[in-house]
């Protein structure tokens, strides 16, 4: 395809007021959305402001809305739409906007805050070192692999839809932390009752809006929240479990 | 290069507003056909409903010599065939199909179903309809409270579920027996498809795959159970066409076995 103008309309303006601009801009094949919003950052507004740093899908910076999706600009490829569309990039609609494409991601780490660290038993090995298996990680790992793009939480129509939640639900991308710890053959707290009480994760209803839209292909809601779910049951809500657990002096 | 400046996306924006949000507020900027899969699940789950119902309320046609019905299966009462499993258990209850008294477990694990609640919440409950699409609840509590934090009983319909895969394994294998000679017919085939199908949808579970071993730390001191936690898992990832593709056959298996035995089809088989 060669080089043809862009209809490109991009949402200016801060957390006082805001609208939708149109502009045309000059693109070539190859380009990337985040391409786009250089090039009239270049050539048409230099004031407009827009998160990005490694154009390679890796640093999580350069999330917006494209055309209604969330989506890493830097990913999201020109010739996905045809060249008579118009392509339009909002910021993150659940988080508060600093200037035009840039949000406030705070409260993603805000709720990082609330989970309790790694806490490790002591060393099982006379040389003091802490020692796994590869099998028990590699649950873990995949988890592991979260860029904190915050497509997830801006999805989640929790937190989306329903800004009075914020206080009471963590959202995908902390419950795949508490997932990672939860899983970890060293660790040693129990954060179930956490999971059900501060973290909220009655408040999911398994949709998978953050599976769909995760760039690293983490199994959100089957990997993480789902099994997350089940251990509540465990704790919660499974009387024969409780009991059985009870009987046979059990710990996790 | 014009510039032009538009109104607000919806009219009245976010932007302005306590929470400072930028773009466009309660309209959906998705250009793309979002609302055909919640049209779709609307559509194939409400005809299933509306077709289960038939089924189970006409207490008539169910049994086929030697096919039972899945929606009939256990048959547990006395006008049951007599060499149905559990045939008489309930005795005499005639003013009651004998689909009836069974639908609840079927019914519950489907309705608990982690899959399926994605596919009601989106379609149904329009909690979201599509995702970035605004949910059409003005308050929202997701699972945390009656009647929706029953979801969590899940696990106790998945044992019933095992059960009832044992029970329609029996009647299976009571399809190949024609007057007491061993033989093979369409519907024989039929029934041990649609055991296969709903095994893989039970064995598919995520509650099973939590069951199996999900819920441990460390996997590698429990190797049996780690095993059959892989295997859950692979499973799992086609839990939602295993959900479909079971759902879809029990109405077919039951719409043959109802036009055989109402004598409107004949029933091709081999008898040795």
């Amino acid at each position: 395809m060669a080089a043809y103008d862009l209809s490109l309309r991009v949402w200016r303006g801060d957390s006082d007021s805001g609208d939708l601009q149109d502009y045309t801009v000059g693109v070539e094949e190859g380009m990337v959305v985040l391409d786009a919003l250089h090039r009239l950052q270049q050539t048409q507004a230099p004031d407009l402001a827009v998160r990005w740093n490694c154009k390679a899908g890796k640093c999580g910076s350069c999330s917006a809305e494209v055309n209604g999706r969330p989506r890493l600009t830097c990913m999201t490829r020109l010739n996905l739409f045809a060249p008579t569309d118009t392509v339009t990039v909002t910021p993150l609609r659940t988080f508060p906007v600093i200037r035009d494409l840039v949000t406030d991601v705070s409260y993603n780490y805000e709720k990082a805050a609330q989970v309790p660290a790694f806490a490790p038993g002591a060393p099982a090995g006379d040389d003091g070192h802490h020692r796994m298996k590869q099998s028990d990680v590699d649950r873990v790992q995949e988890f592991r692999t979260c860029i904190e793009c915050f497509l997830c939480q801006t999805v989640c129509h929790v937190i989306r839809d329903h800004e009075e939640n914020k206080p009471v639900f963590a959202g995908p991308r902390l419950m795949i932390r508490y997932a990672e710890l939860e899983m970890h053959p060293l660790d040693t707290h129990d954060r179930r009752d956490l999971l059900r009480g501060r973290a909220g994760i009655g408040y999911c209803n398994i949709t998978k809006c953050c599976t769909e839209v995760c760039p690293e292909h983490i199994s959100i809601t089957d990997n993480a929240i789902i099994p997350l779910k089940e251990r509540v049951v465990d704790t919660a809500y499974d009387p024969i479990t409780r009991l059985g657990n009870r009987i046979l002096r059990r710990r996790r | 290069m014009a510039t032009q400046t538009h109104t607000r996306a919806d009219g009245r924006g976010p932007a302005g507003t306590a929470t400072g949000r930028g773009g466009a507020a309660r309209a959906s900027l998705r250009q793309d056909r979002w609302w055909v899969t919640p049209a779709v699940t609307v559509a194939v789950l409400t005809g299933f409903v509306g077709y289960g119902m038939w089924a189970a309320f006409r207490n008539a046609a169910y049994y086929a010599d030697p096919y039972l019905s899945p929606f009939y299966s256990p048959c547990l009462t006395d006008s049951c065939p007599r060499d149905a499993l559990g045939s008489g258990f309930f005795g005499d209850l005639p003013w009651i199909s004998p689909a009836i008294p069974i639908l609840i477990f079927p019914l519950g694990f489907r309705l608990t179903c982690y899959y399926y609640r994605k596919a009601y919440y989106r379609s149904f409950w329009w909690a979201p309809p599509a995702c970035a699409v605004p949910d059409a609840r003005r308050k929202y509590s997701g699972e945390t409270r009656l009647p929706l934090i029953m979801q969590n009983v899940h696990r106790y319909f998945l044992y019933f579920g095992i059960l009832f895969i044992g029970l329609l394994a029996y009647e299976a294998v009571g399809a190949f027996g024609f007057d007491g000679h061993f033989g093979v017919g369409v519907g024989t085939g039929m029934l041990v498809v649609n055991v296969v199908l709903l095994g893989l949808y039970t064995f598919s579970c995520h509650s099973f795959r939590h069951l199996c071993g999900g819920g441990l730390r460390t996997l590698s001191a429990h190797p049996i159970r780690r095993q059959m936690w892989q295997a859950v898992s692979a499973l799992n990832r086609r839990h939602m066409v295993w959900a479909w593709a079971s759902l879809l056959w029990i109405m077919i298996t039951d719409l043959y076995i109802w036009l055989v035995a109402a004598g409107h089809l004949h029933d091709y088989h081999w008898v040795a």
